[in-house]
């Protein structure tokens, strides 16, 4: 694929020569390049962006419930890894997608800042991350039932 | 004579820990071992919400978000939003919401400088540095009517143009403001008390602060240049000249040291944003039942406490399918028993001071 950009463009070929095949889908849309990859392969690709690719800070980490708009052959819920490259500016996201009871692999040890990101989506969504050192809600309390950010959650309860 | 490490709860209804958070501390003695920060009192399901709101009616929410940076919020919001839709925000506008933006961080660090001396002890900072804040939220009341959530942006542009009687205001700030950070310097930087409080305290090294996502004063307080108003320029950013000051220790006194530095560049951009203010139209067109084509943006702004980012993802209707904020204080608090391990209980509260955190933001 050829994008408008040439040092994104850098990026993206290193990590089709690495994983060819295995980067499930690549979009580039309003100067935003986004990659997605297979819950098993996260891990390594994230690995090969932070050591060979330089995106050496997780900006965010994005839940999402595709409940309204599924896509066939695609699990309900998609997780989003936002990156930077310090100090080139440059910007990355990695997509993954995971049912319900589809343990996603925690990154916390790449990124010492996914640690409550990945917190607040088992909070939000009730996704589950592998290998997290603490895996609690972060905002509400052990006792609260359901996830709120599911689209079939009411927005006032009962 | 044996003993057992001693377990404190603090807060969360204590006075120096900015809202309601509450810090689990594990100490040996007086020297901390390890803080677990329990967050989550003040959430108010923003997220959630904002999925059953329009657009514009999103706008005022963000303001309940860091409430002492009303305008920062409403500027990566709208950003955000015009970028999805593709709105083109007219040069005067931009040139408003910089001016605007710039001011609310001064308001916002007067009011940290305030409350981490207070937190330490020097109250009479706290009052110096709020008189001078309530001349900026009395020129906030001129602009469009609020002090506090102001609502100061309008997706497309802003909500007026700047009266006389607002230039005037803005004028006398950026002369009263530099007089005042003088007198706050005059107590505070060669202060042999406040030194011993801050001098030494809370450090983190570079690589690890980019590790835990750290940004904003307390990044470049560890002499990381990063600063999304230079390296990533958003609303006409590159037209102005301005430092991006840096410190060296990565302590609480550097981070002091930074934020005090960076009110006199924001003041320096408000003067040429004044200055050379462009003519034309301060709000684009932009249709009252905003529908937006399905599509996802992320984008980030300099906030007063560090990178603030919106995540908005379309779905061809009036309401977003999904708005995720990017907290910059949510991020740093994750740092903070990092940066706590090893010093004393009453070191705690000038730590969490130095991180300028607000407990709306993070909990949202």
């Amino acid at each position: 694929m050829t994008i408008d950009h040439p040092a994104l463009q850098a990026v993206l070929d290193a990590l089709a020569a690495r994983f060819n095949d295995r980067l499930l889908e690549t979009r580039f849309e309003k100067g935003e390049l986004s990659v997605r990859v297979a819950r098993g392969d996260l891990r390594p690709v994230l690995a090969f962006l932070r050591d060979e690719q330089g995106f050496n800070a997780l900006n965010d980490i994005i839940g999402l419930d595709n409940a309204n708009a599924p896509v066939a052959g695609r699990p309900r819920f998609s997780v989003l890894y936002q990156f930077y490259k310090f100090p080139d500016a440059l910007r990355l996201r990695v997509v993954t997608d995971a049912a319900e009871d589809e343990p996603l692999p925690s990154i916390t040890g790449l990124y010492k800042s996914a640690d409550w990101a990945e917190r607040e989506i088992f909070d939000m969504f009730g996704l589950r991350f592998e290998g997290h050192p603490g895996l609690t809600r972060i905002y509400l309390g052990d006792d609260f039932k359901g996830y709120p950010l599911r689209k079939e959650f009411p927005l006032a309860g009962e | 004579m044996p003993y057992k490490h001693i377990e404190i709860s603090m807060g969360p209804q204590h006075p120096s820990t900015h809202g309601v958070l509450q810090l689990k501390v594990t100490a040996d003695n007086e020297v901390v071992l390890n803080v677990e920060p329990v967050i989550g009192y003040l959430h108010r399901g923003m997220e959630k919400l904002w999925e059953h709101r329009t657009y514009p009616q999103i706008v005022p929410l963000t303001d309940r978000l860091d409430y002492l940076g009303a305008i920062l919020n409403n500027l990566a919001y709208v950003l955000a939003v015009e970028k999805l839709a593709g709105i083109e925000v007219p040069k005067r506008a931009q040139y408003i919401r910089v001016i605007l933006a710039e001011l609310q961080r001064v308001a916002s660090h007067l009011a940290w400088i305030g409350f981490n001396a207070n937190d330490i002890g020097a109250m009479s900072v706290l009052l110096y540095g709020f008189i001078e804040r309530e001349g900026l939220l009395d020129l906030f009341e001129e602009y469009c009517g609020a002090r506090l959530t102001v609502h100061g942006l309008r997706i497309g542009g802003v909500p007026h143009d700047l009266t006389p009687k607002v230039c005037e205001l803005i004028r006398g700030v950026v002369t009263s403001v530099p007089r005042r950070l003088a007198d706050i310097e005059a107590l505070l930087s060669e202060n042999r008390i406040w030194k011993h409080r801050t001098v030494g305290i809370g450090r983190i090294a570079p690589a690890e602060a980019i590790q835990y996502g750290l940004t904003g004063p307390a990044l470049r307080a560890a002499g990381v240049r990063w600063d999304i108003r230079k390296n990533i320029p958003y609303s006409s950013y590159e037209d102005f000249d301005f430092d991006v000051p840096l410190g060296t220790h990565s302590d609480v006194y550097d981070r002091y040291l930074v934020r005090m530095a960076e009110m006199r560049q924001s003041l320096r951009i408000i003067t040429q944003a004044l200055d050379r203010l462009p003519a034309g139209e301060v709000r684009a067109k932009v249709p009252r039942l905003l529908k937006i084509p399905p599509g996802e943006v992320f984008l980030s702004v300099e906030a007063a406490k560090g990178e603030l980012g919106f995540y908005i993802k379309s779905n061809g209707t009036d309401k977003p399918e999904r708005v995720k904020m990017k907290a910059p204080s949510f991020i740093n608090m994750q740092c903070f028993e990092k940066m706590c391990q090893g010093h004393l209980i009453a070191d705690l509260v000038a730590i969490l001071g130095s991180l300028d955190i607000v407990l709306g933001e993070i909990d949202k």
